[in-house]
Order: C-alpha cells, then structure tokens, then sequence
C-alpha cells in the first residue's frame, strides 16, 4: 500500500449525514477520516461494515467502500472481507447493542482471532434508533421504555470483554476529545491485528449527558487520565495528580510532599494484568476514566496465517491440479 | 454342497456396534464390486449418538451395499444378506430383511448380556423367530481370534479384525476378488506389517469358513454391468458437492471461500474443501451459523467465488443473512444438505422437506434461484451449475442435497474436463475495459438484469451499499413507494430470467401420456426405476426429474398439461406438489413419506400402478 495524499474532504461520501444535531457520532466520524488521512491508506483499500443502529450508518458518510449490513453481524462480514483479501484495510462500525448484546458472540471471536481490523464501538449506554431502551452497557437501575421500573441486567464492561476475549489492543477514547480519538483511532489502524477502541458517545436525544462526569470538556482534565507509553500516569488540571500502586490495587494519589512522580505508575501497553485493572478502576469520580492506548500485544495476525497455510500447501504439493483430483485415490477402467 | 449361481443384483446389509468397523467393511465391499465391473450404490446408516454404549440398539452402525449388473440407481429396498455383529445389530435390522433372505449372525456376540442389552429375553437363534430366513451362525470373534494366534499383535488388536473375517465370509458368498481389499490394506498399514498379517489372515479364514461351512447352499455371481465405457471412481454427494465448487472456482479464475459451521450432515463438505488448499480454498469454520453465511457474504463483497454450506436448523439462522445478500446481489452458493426436521429433528435421516424454506422462507419478498441434485456423483455438476449461475446473474444460490445422497456413494464417471465444465464467465468488471466516467454499479446486463461486480481495491469506484432498500439508478439509500415496488419487481424478474440460461426439462418416456411422475432431488433414483419397470410392462408413464426448482426450466408447464394424471413422490408433506398445483393450476396428487427413510422402488411401483388403474 503506497501512501495516499487525502485531507479530510476527500473522505467524505456525497450523502447528506443525517444524524440528530449535537450527536456525538459526528466527531466520530470526523476523527475516523482524520486518522485515514494520518495513516494515508488509499481509499479504495479502505471498507468500512457496519451494523444495525445508529453509529452503524457511519458507512454511508465515508468515500469509500462500504458495507452497512445486518444487526450485530459486522465482525462476521468483516472477517470474510478481510481474509478474501488481505491486502484491505477493514473497519468494523458498531455500538453497545449492535455490537455487544445481538453480535456479542462474533465480537468476542473477532477478538480472538485477530484478522487485522478495527472494531469501532460507539458506547451509548441507549438504544438509540428504536428510540430509548436500556443497552447491555446502561447502568442497572436504569429507567427506560422497556424498564419503567429500573433494568435488572447488570452492565457489560467492553474493555473486559475484549480482553478476555484476547483482544490484542484495546483503547478508549471521548466524542467530546477528537484530538485523543483521533489519535488512538490512528494507532489502531497502524496495530497489525484487531483493534478495539471503545469510544464514549453522547446520545442527546435518549441518553443525554450519560458520560458527561467524565466527558464534559470543562472537568475532563480531573476525571480522565490519558495514558501514553512509557509514562508516569499523570492526571488533572494542574497535573497535579497521579496513580499508583498499593498493594495490588490502583490507587489516586497527590503529587506533592508524600508522593513524587517517581511514586507513579508507569504505563506499559504490554501489561495485560494492568490493562484489566485499568479499565476495572476507571469509575469517575472515584478513580479517573482511563483513556487512550490501555493495551497492545505483537501476535500473528489470523490471516496472515491463512495465507501462509496455503503457501506451505502449494510448495509441498504444487498448484491444485484438477484432473488429478479426480483421478486420486481408487479409479477403474470399463472398456 | 455349493452351486454358483448368477444374479442380477443383491443387497448386503453389514450392522454392528459403532466401534466395530461397519463402514469400513461396506465401504470395501463395494469398492471391490466396483473395480469387478458392477454398478453400486451405497448408503450408511449410523446413529446420532458419537458412541452409543456398545451392545445397545441405539449404538447400531450400519452400512448397506445394493451392488447389480445392470445400472443401479439406489441403495436398494430389501435386504439379500444381512451380517449382523452382534444381537442389537440383529434386532435393528431384522425389519429390512427380505424373507428367505439370509443372515450372517456372529455368535460369539449372542452372550447372556449382549442379548439383555438388545432386549431379547429369549435368544432369537433358538426361539424359532428366525425361521422364515436362512440363518449362518458363525463363530466371528473366536475364529478371527483363533486365525491370529501367530500374528504377534494384542488381543485388543485381534478382536478388532473381526470386521475382516465378517468381509472374507460375504466375498466368498458373492464371489468376490479379495485383491482390492488386499492392496488396501498393504497401503494403508503400509508401516505396520503385523497389522497388515493380521487384517489379511483375518479376510481369508472368513473366506475360508464361508467356503467350509455346510450351512451355505448356494453362492452367487453378480455379472459385470452393462455401464458406459470410460474411467470411473466411486464418489459420495459431499465430496462431489466440495469439487464441483472447487471446478466451479477454477473456471471462474476466482478464490474460492467457504464459511460454515459444523452440522450434521453437511460437514464432510466443509471438512473436503480443507484439505484442499493446493487449489488455494479458504475454509473458516465460523463461530456460529450465521457468522458462516456472512463472512461468505463478505468474502463475496471482496471478490472470492463464496458459499457457506448447512443443514435445515443452520439454514433457519442464516435466514436474515440471505435476505442481505439477496438485497446486495452479490454471487453466494448456498448448499443445504437436508436431514428430517423441524428443529433438530433427525439429524442422520434424510428428508426433503426443506424446499418451502428455501423458495420462500425470508422476511420481504426475497427470491432466490434453488436447485436440486439428484443423485450422490450428480451433486458435483449440480454445484458447478449453482456457481455458475450465481456468478452469471449475482444472485444467490441454494443448494439442495439431502443426507441419502451425501453420504451416499457410487460409482462416477469421471467427466473429461478438457471438454465439460468449462470455463465460467462472471461479472466482475475489468478496470480496463470500462469508462470510468460512465460507470455506475447499479448499471445492470440487459439480458440478466445482473448488476456488475465491484470489489473494495478497486479505485475511483468506491461505493456504498445496504441491506436498506436501494435507488433503482443511484444504488443510495431510498424509502421512496415506487422505488421499492420497482426493486421488488426487479428482483424476481433477475430470478425469472435464470429461466433463459438453463436447459430446457427433459422427459424419461413419452412426452404424453396417462401418468406423470415429477419428482425432485435425492428421490431421483427410485422413482427412475420404478417408472422403467412399469414402462417395460407397457404402462403410459413417464417421469420428469427437475433440478431447477426456482425459476423451473420454460417448458413445464407444457410438459405437465400433456399427461392425464401427475403424482409427485417427495419425502415431506406435499411441498413441490403445493407449487406445482399453485404455479400452473394443475392438480398433481402427492404420495409423501416422513419417516427419515428413502422411498422403496416397490413401494413406488405399486403406487403409481394404482393411480394408473384408477379412474
């Protein structure tokens, strides 16, 4: 793949976006052609899948080839792109329900694998296109259409699934910084394998508000905590407070007198123990919401294997021979 | 006291416990018969359960021979000699035993506990149960045994030759050359030299035993057949089904892809396209059902010759995933091999009662172009067809096999492939030859109606589609009425036109007359044999075999009006009758059957000799 030269308007398909007014999903997508354009893949190697929902319409606004197909099953229509021909770069577009409660079973073995791709989910917590009912990523208690009386179901965590599902990277990031998306959206299509990046998105219309203790851009700096490689974790207005370790537990502590920079913890991408702590604390305003690259791990991509599966083949049998085929094994001769 | 005797054909039956190497032993009785010039036709008959408990009813393996001088075009309908290993093989098999027909019973199997397993409270080797058939008691177990005292294998080992000594016995009763069976051996063992003496003096001493044995009052010679010169092989419905598609993708010039799910029984097809990597397949055995369908789908968005492959529950999951590609119009081979339903159902008994759900069984109005094949060798042209067609028109394909001819297998006459099943023009663009200026991929063939294919990679052509309905020009999203009544029409129109790219129907007889027979599918043989016996005996009656079910071939209709009386034969209620009756307002009476079982040709005979007789 050569690079291409975009800026983001090249990017952009002729369709009208229709999402509702103040919609996360619009710096989504906006971040999602930034990144394209940082990456400089040529779009006619680019397809982006989709679901079923709102995110899942993202498709339709993206120059380039895309397929918006049937609920929760994007990772399985992906997965088939990607080894048919490995040469694409695969973006698979989904959301709490598309993604987590009808297609959790491809999302976890899209995990496992690792066929290079992007799994984008656009965290809600709501049922947006049927208008309003609680998610597997809404908070027990929650109120809705469905649930005059509270939801019963307890809440998915998704950095959780994906790790346990032997994600090989994972990170987060918030609608309301399209800086950091941007940024960790670029890493992900850069990671040879499937990436999963959980983006926090406000739904204005049946969740509202639903992330902003964490996300709203006036506080963010004191609930979210960036992390980046090989750096002391380091958060707040005044980068005046960190984490570190205590015992076997994270824990928000103040730089100042009885802790150092040298106190904190240092992120390591490739710690996967930390990764699950990290997304395990992430509970604002107790401890902060950690975004960025959590975890990445080097492994061979599933696909890569295919092709290679087939080399192995060919060199030690030589190229399929069709007549040959039909004469293996026993055959007879009527005269 | 032995004579030889010459027959036109006989049907062996061998039964045992799973374990006991059944299929193995069917499987070399009918290869040898085929390399000695008959024809054949197998069928296994083998329990759902992995490994039932030995001994048991439910543990039975099974499988039966039908080996014949003239053509032979099933598995057979009774039983000439049944082997049975043990009591429970004995009880499990009775019922298909022709009377006077013999049965090969091994007695060091009818033990106290073996019986009680079986639940015979009384042996039935003394009870006087069997007197209507010609009973061999022999000593299987202790013989084979007894033959291998000098091979230097364990007991263990010992016991388990005793499928041999069972194969040696019938090889003398039917005359057969031990040679085929030998070489097999030799090659399959070939690091195993004891193993090798030990399978081979198992083989003789039953031949042996056969030959000495007083008991034996005839054996018989089945004549070479009468069969077409040329070179042949015995194949099996699932094995013809992964080598069509493989042809099919070799003249195609394109990848070919398969996204499945293990299902009973259809996964032979998925475990034969695995092996095949030399012709570059790409197996991914999926998640789920659904997850098979659609990484097809996506591997046929990307370009490869795709298909997913199932059984009727995986057809049920993959329902929403066919109308997506449908709405695509993307090439996809759908192959169902079907089993009795609903739901689970009988996963190892056939059926053909899968049809309304491949014709019509999607939300919407959903058409898609279904075939059938007929016959295990016949499955291979059947998925080169459904491939080719699927290519040609963008449209997805169903497949109908069922369990009877999948697992079936027969003799095949390797086609020459420097003159049949040719190349397969497709429509994926050459970025050469078009304008890119003018080109639009919802710019369709005028003939087909096809869209053009266009795969992610190629530039300047990047688009957009959904499974939402589609402006008929621009391919964009549209809620608008008469569009989509427009799209609705345009895609049944693209499965009406298939009608012009296939074979118009053949006839077997007369192309009028008192009674039409119409069948479809793995019923092909049975009702073939049973209209020629009734032809030969001068009866008005012929028979039409479709493979195309939708669209079906132009000239049926006509076909149809010019017989007095159609009855239709189908393993289900009624289905291709309903059609039939529906589509050209005839009124076509069913004989259906439901019992996991194909239909018999004396059944079938008797029953359109009674419809020829009423008035």
């Amino acid at each position: 793949m050569s690079e291409a030269c975009y800026t983001r308007k090249d990017l952009c398909s002729d369709q009208e976006v229709k999402w509702c007014p103040g919609c996360g999903d619009y710096v989504i997508l906006a971040s999602l052609q930034q990144a394209i354009v940082n990456t400089g893949k040529k779009k006619e190697d680019i397809v982006c899948v989709s679901g079923i929902g709102c995110s899942s319409r993202l498709p339709y606004y993206m120059d380039t080839y895309g397929f918006h197909t049937i609920h929760g099953r994007a990772p399985s229509i992906a997965s088939g792109v990607k080894l048919s021909n490995p040469n694409l770069s695969v973006w698979v577009i989904t959301g709490d329900g598309d993604g987590l409660s009808i297609g959790g079973n491809h999302f976890i073995h899209a995990m496992r694998r690792n066929i290079n791709m992007n799994v984008l989910l656009f965290n809600n917590q709501i049922y947006g296109l049927t208008k309003g009912q609680y998610s597997p990523t809404s908070e027990q208690g929650k109120v809705t259409k469905s649930s005059p009386y509270g939801s019963l179901d307890r809440t998915f965590r998704p950095g959780i699934l994906a790790l346990g599902s032997g994600c090989t990277f994972l990170a987060k990031a918030l609608d309301s910084d399209p800086k950091g998306m941007t940024e960790v959206m670029t890493a992900a299509d850069l990671h040879r394998g499937t990436s999963f990046i959980e983006v926090y998105q406000n739904c204005v219309i049946f969740n509202d508000k639903a992330h902003d203790h964490y996300a709203n851009r006036a506080t963010r700096a004191d609930t979210t905590l960036m992390v980046e490689h090989g750096k002391p974790m380091i958060f707040g207005k005044e980068k005046n407070k960190g984490i570190r370790l205590n015992g076997l537990k994270l824990e928000v502590v103040e730089l100042g007198d009885k802790y150092q920079e040298s106190d904190l913890l240092v992120h390591d991408k490739h710690n996967e123990a930390l990764a699950y702590m990290l997304v395990d604390a992430s509970q604002p305003p107790h401890f902060p919401m950690v975004l960025g690259v959590l975890y990445q791990k080097e492994l061979e991509t599933y696909e890569f294997m295919m092709e290679e599966q087939l080399k192995t083949v060919k060199a030690k049998k030589g190229d399929g021979n069709f007549k040959e085929l039909l004469y293996s094994g026993e055959t007879w001769s009527v005269k | 006291m032995t004579s030889s005797n010459s027959i036109d054909s006989v049907v062996i039956r061998f039964a045992g416990d799973s374990g006991d190497g059944m299929q193995l032993t069917g499987t070399q009785f009918s290869n040898t018969s085929a390399v000695m010039g008959n024809d054949i036709a197998t069928f296994p008959d083998y329990p759902s359960e992995i490994r039932a408990p030995s001994g048991t009813i439910a543990g039975v393996s099974g499988f039966q021979v039908h080996i014949g001088a003239t053509e032979i075009f099933t598995p057979g309908d009774e039983v000439d000699m049944l082997v049975a290993m043990n009591p429970a093989a004995l009880k499990a098999n009775l019922h298909a035993v022709k009377p006077s027909g013999y049965i090969v019973v091994n007695i060091d199997a009818f033990t106290e506990k073996n019986l009680e397993k079986a639940k015979y409270a009384v042996s039935p080797l003394e009870d006087g149960s069997l007197q209507n058939y010609r009973v061999i008691q022999a000593p299987i177990t202790s013989q084979t045994i007894e033959a291998l005292k000098e091979v230097a294998v364990d007991s263990k080992t010992k016991d388990r030759c005793k499928n041999f000594y069972a194969l040696g016995m019938t090889y003398y009763f039917y005359s057969r050359s031990n040679d085929t069976t030998i070489k097999w051996i030799e090659q399959k063992f070939k690091n195993k030299p004891d193993i090798i003496k030990a399978n081979i003096a198992a083989l003789k001493a039953g031949e042996c035993f056969a030959e000495n044995t007083e008991t034996v009052i005839s054996t018989y010679t089945v004549p070479v057949a009468k069969i077409p010169t040329g070179d042949y092989r015995q194949i099996d419905g699932n094995t013809a089904t992964a080598w069509g598609l493989i042809r099919a993708a070799e003249m195609a010039k394109l990848p070919l892809f398969l996204g499945s799910y293990p299902i009973t029984p259809a996964t032979d097809i998925l475990h034969e396209l695995a092996k095949h990597k030399e012709f570059g397949v790409k197996t991914f055995q999926a998640e789920d059902e659904i997850a098979g369908i659609c990484s097809a789908i996506g591997a046929a968005c990307a370009g490869s010759l795709a298909v997913t492959t199932s059984s009727g529950p995986g057809m049920a999951l993959k329902t929403e995933a066919i109308g997506l590609a449908i709405s695509y119009e993307l090439p996809l081979v759908i192959v169902n091999v079907q089993r009795g339903g609903p739901s689970t159902g009988l996963p190892t008994k056939t059926e053909q009662s899968d049809l309304f759900q491949a014709i019509w069984g999607r939300n919407g109005e959903a058409p898609l172009v279904v075939i059938a094949a007929s016959r295990p060798n016949d499955c291979f042209a059947s998925a080169y067809e459904a491939a080719r067609i699927a290519l040609q028109h963008m449209i997805p394909v169903i497949l109908l096999t069922d369990g009877y001819i999948a697992n079936g297998a027969e003799p095949w006459k390797i086609p020459d492939v420097s003159t049949q099943f040719g190349p397969i023009q497709h429509r994926m663009i050459d970025l050469e030859k078009i304008d890119k200026a003018t080109f639009h991929y919802m710019n369709r063939d005028e003939k087909t109606l096809a869209r053009p294919w266009v795969v992610p990679g190629m530039p300047g052509l990047e688009f957009r589609m959904g499974g939402l309905e589609k402006d008929i020009k621009t391919g964009c999203v549209s809620t608008d009425p008469r569009n989509h009544e427009l799209m609705c029409h345009l895609r049944q129109k693209k499965v009406d036109l298939v009608a012009e790219n296939i074979p118009l129907q053949t006839l077997e007889g007369a192309d009028s007359g008192d009674l039409l027979v119409v069948s479809w599918g793995g019923t092909y043989g049975s009702c073939y044999m049973a209209v020629k016996k009734l032809q030969a005996e001068g009866k008005k009656i012929s028979h039409m075999h479709l493979k195309y079910l939708n669209p079906m071939p132009k000239n049926v209709e006509t076909i149809l009006k010019n017989f007095n009386k159609i009855i239709i034969p189908e393993l289900n209620l009624g289905q291709l009758k309903t059609v039939i009756n529906a589509k050209f307002g005839v009124k076509a009476k069913g004989y259906n059957k439901v019992q996991g079982l194909p239909f018999k040709i004396s059944e079938l005979v008797e029953v359109f000799n009674q419809e020829l007789i009423k008035e």
